[in-house]
């Protein structure tokens, strides 16, 4: 990558970031110049490399060393010891059960990955037009101006059988197709969806900030395909590096010519711009979304006309993930049959996943198509935190579902998730460990799609509001018989009657907790019990005297006052005034204070 | 409305600016808010009204806007604005006794501002740092792994 003794790959992705990698970044600056080694060492700040858990993390070429958890007290010694005696440090390698693991290669978290769309995430500094091109960089966008037809590229994509990464899982070629078909109109559009609207999912995110001329050069080749001339890129105002990124990109790419008049010397002519959402998760709908780019409120509009015959600004546009593009240039280089050996029949090639949760490596993954859920969990993953039971997995964000123990064997694909109730979605995981209780995770989200609602037809706002009451009584201790009933039937509605997927799809939740998970929802309403003791209302929390040293310390840290006691007669909680703030429970030096299922029956007598 | 136009107010003269330069790409608004939001802190009636006069647009169309999307506000924002991450990672790992811990040691709720005007409490939904849930953000610090109420004591007084 460039002619230093040293490169030195900083992960600044944002997990990284958060835990203080541009710290590190400043501190070896300082200790470099300290060393007079400055020359000597090449500094690269990547993207996301993907095991966030163990963030802060570099890896150090030639050797490919991997470091974790690294501190800016740390860096003087890597400088010392590895960039000035060649001994690499090895506290700060990975540990795995007794094996010390020094190279990036051989972390288990990467073993059953692939990466297609995030070749270079990670791997070359995003800034960089110049790394972007040593590592093969716009020589697919080359290659269909120069050597191919906007059919026989489409053909390509057609034949690898690449499906939107968006969440639907539409066929990528039948939009470019029709849209190239239409030789009436002569302005076309693409755009390039970042609007990452799953509230737990950073995967377009980090592509975006981490290998911007990918997703560039992705959009370019489609618009070649469709005879598009210009793009636009919708990425929430909230991932303000990502705008930067594509921003610079794009000025990038056309100082040297790979953007704008005549491309290689072709008829092609590209130009891009970048317009920024501004929070409403239904703008990533695309009928929303033009919308929005067209500087109106995101209001949805029924399907068909559908954006490929009247999209933006009534002109035949294509609307793809930012992850469908980055998968574009590899397609052309390496051909759709390489592509189409991955996966399962119906779903090719590979997926990125955030996966977050109750799992040890939480971070940016991905994987051919067609892994099972319990490779990716436990294998990818290294398994639940603690190792306590795995109780179920959310995919899809609010509009998909969740899947338990016995669904650890489906494959994971398109087809296989819906059959089961879930959806493959934009790729948001989330674990959960036997510590959650469904009924909140699904009221969490209908709280969610109630907020972002927009509100245009009532199906979805009335009904989804009745949803949440619902949930909200059973939470509460006010569960009625019959209320699940209720539940299935409105959900049911709503998925049948709303205009946009935000509303078709947003009682999944509900309903797949309910299909495996009913007899929580029951414990909830005919014992008035949370059994996972998560739902402040159907809890308590009680001293258990044995154990109790009579120290008052909980009784200090309680808001309400709540807690009595003296050394001899030990302490109790006042369960009337008691407010469930857990302060008590996070103090107590000897694990005296308990959660306990159900409401105590002092407190009914309130 | 000709007294606003004529205010010499810096701000104005900016987002003057600011509207003169991206009238004419198509369909300028929410960028040309989104600006104004910076330059103002928020967007008041006022605000909203002068971009309509430059734009030559109907003032309650941008209302329209500005209220449909989150990212608006039409509240003035304390000195910090501490931003709660309720994505679905921090909620299964405890966002919602964060906010009620955070809530407790300003005094404030969800919008609301600490009436010494120096933090904002908002919601934001995921901020991409899932591995520290629960997370809150004040400015460009992320802080993770807030389970204690000392935790976030210790934090909150680094501002005051
Ligand atoms: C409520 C709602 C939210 C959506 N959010 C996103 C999103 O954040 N990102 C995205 O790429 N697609 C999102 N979609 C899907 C888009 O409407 C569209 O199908 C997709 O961008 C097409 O790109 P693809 O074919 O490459 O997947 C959303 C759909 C709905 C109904
Ligand atoms: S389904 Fe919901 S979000 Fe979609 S158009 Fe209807 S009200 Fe709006
Ligand atoms: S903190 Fe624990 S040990 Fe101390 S008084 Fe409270 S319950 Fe007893
Ligand atoms: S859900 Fe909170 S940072 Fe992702």
């Amino acid at each position: 990558m460039s002619l230093k003794r040293i490169d030195l790959l900083i992960c600044c992705g944002s997990g990284c970031v958060s835990a203080g990698a541009l710290k590190i970044k400043e501190r070896f600056d300082e200790v470099l110049a300290e060393n007079n080694i400055e020359k000597e060492v090449n500094i690269i700040e990547t993207g996301c490399m993907g095991p966030c858990d163990y963030g802060p993390v570099m890896v150090i070429y030639p050797e490919g060393i991997f470091y974790q958890k690294v501190t800016p007290e740390d860096v003087e010694e890597i400088v010392n010891e590895h960039f000035l005696k060649g001994r690499a440090v090895t506290r700060l390698m990975l540990q795995d059960k007794d094996k010390t693991i020094r190279m990036q290669k051989d972390v288990p978290f990467y073993h059953k990955q692939v990466k297609v769309a995030l070749e270079n995430c990670g791997y070359i500094d995003p800034d960089s037009l110049d790394e972007y091109i040593a590592t093969g960089g716009y020589e697919a966008l080359g290659k269909v101006l120069l050597e191919m037809s906007p059919q026989e590229t489409i053909d390509i994509i057609k034949e690898s059988g690449l499906r939107g990464r968006g969440g639907g899982g539409f066929p990528s070629h039948i939009k470019l197709q029709m849209v190239h078909d239409n030789k009436d109109e002569k302005v076309k559009y693409i755009i390039c969806n970042g609007d990452e609207g799953d509230p737990g999912a950073f995967m377009d995110r980090s592509l975006l900030e981490g290998d911007p001329h990918r997703i560039l050069e992705g959009m370019m080749i489609a618009a070649y395909c469709m005879g598009a001339s210009e793009g636009f890129f919708y990425i929430r105002a909230e991932y303000p590096l990502a705008i930067t990124r594509i921003k610079q990109a794009i000025e990038q790419a056309k100082e040297l010519g790979l953007m704008g008049e005549n491309v290689f010397g072709t008829d092609f002519c590209f130009d891009a711009e970048v317009r920024t959402g501004a929070g409403a998760f239904v703008c990533g709908e695309e009928m929303a979304l033009i919308s929005s780019i067209e500087g109106e409120r995101g209001n949805p509009t029924p399907k068909p006309p559908y954006p490929a015959v009247q999209g933006l600004w009534g002109k035949p546009t294509v609307v793809n993930n930012v992850e469908t593009l980055g998968n574009i240039p590899s397609i052309i280089n390496r051909g759709a049959e390489w592509f189409a050996a991955m996966g399962t029949e119906k779903s090719k090639g590979t997926k990125v996943f955030a996966l977050t949760g109750d799992i040890r490596n939480t971070g940016l993954v991905e994987v051919p198509m067609g892994i099972t859920l319990r490779e990716l969990i436990y294998d990818v993953g290294g398994g639940i935190i603690d190792d306590k039971p795995f109780k179920a997995v959310q995919l899809g964000g609010p509009s998909g579902g969740c899947l338990t123990v016995e669904h650890l064997d489906t494959p994971v694909d398109y087809e296989n998730l819906k059959a089961h109730g879930a959806m493959m979605g934009s790729g948001g995981i989330i674990v959960m460990n036997e510590e959650k209780c469904m009924v909140n995770v699904a009221k969490f989200f209908i709280d969610f799609c109630v907020e972002e609602s927009c509100g245009k037809c009532s199906p979805c706002r009335i009904g989804l509001k009745q949803m949440l009451e619902i949930l909200e009584r059973i939470t509460s201790g006010q569960g009625k018989e019959g209320d699940i009933d209720e539940l299935l039937r409105l959900g049911e509605s709503i998925s049948k009657l709303s205009l946009c997927g935000l509303g078709q799809t947003a009682p999944n939740p509900v309903l797949s907790t309910i299909r495996y998970f009913r007899d929580e929802y029951e414990t909830h309403i005919k014992e008035q019990k949370c059994n996972t003791k998560v739902c402040l209302d159907l809890m308590h929390y009680e001293i258990d005297k044995d154990k109790c040293i009579g120290c008052s310390i909980c009784a200090s840290k309680c808001p309400t006052n709540c807690i009595s006691g003296s050394r001899e007669d030990k302490y109790t909680i006042h369960q009337i005034d008691c407010i469930k703030c857990g302060n008590c429970f996070d103090v107590c030096p000897t694990k005296a204070i308990e959660k306990i299922p159900g409401i105590h029956p002092e407190a009914l007598k309130r | 409305m000709a007294s606003i136009a004529q205010n010499k107010n810096r701000l104005y003269d900016r987002l003057a600016e600011v509207i003169e330069e991206k009238k004419d790409l198509r369909n300028p608004l929410i960028e040309i808010l989104r600006i104004a939001q910076d330059i103002f802190g928020y967007l008041p009636i006022e605000v909203q009204e002068f971009i309509a006069e430059k734009m030559d647009m109907p003032a309650s169309k941008i209302y329209g806007v500005v209220t449909f999307y989150n990212f608006f506000s039409m509240t003035p924002r304390g000195k910090y604005t501490l931003n709660v991450c309720t994505g679905t990672a921090c909620f299964v790992k405890g966002a919602p006794r964060l906010i009620q811990m955070l809530s407790d040691e300003l005094g404030v709720g969800m919008g609301e501002t600490t009436e010494d005007g120096l933090f904002t409490m908002s919601a934001v939904r995921c901020v991409g740092a899932c591995s520290l849930a629960p997370v809150f953000v004040i400015g460009e610090d992320t802080f993770g792994r807030i389970d204690t109420v000392d935790k976030v004591k210790e934090i909150i007084k680094r501002y005051e």
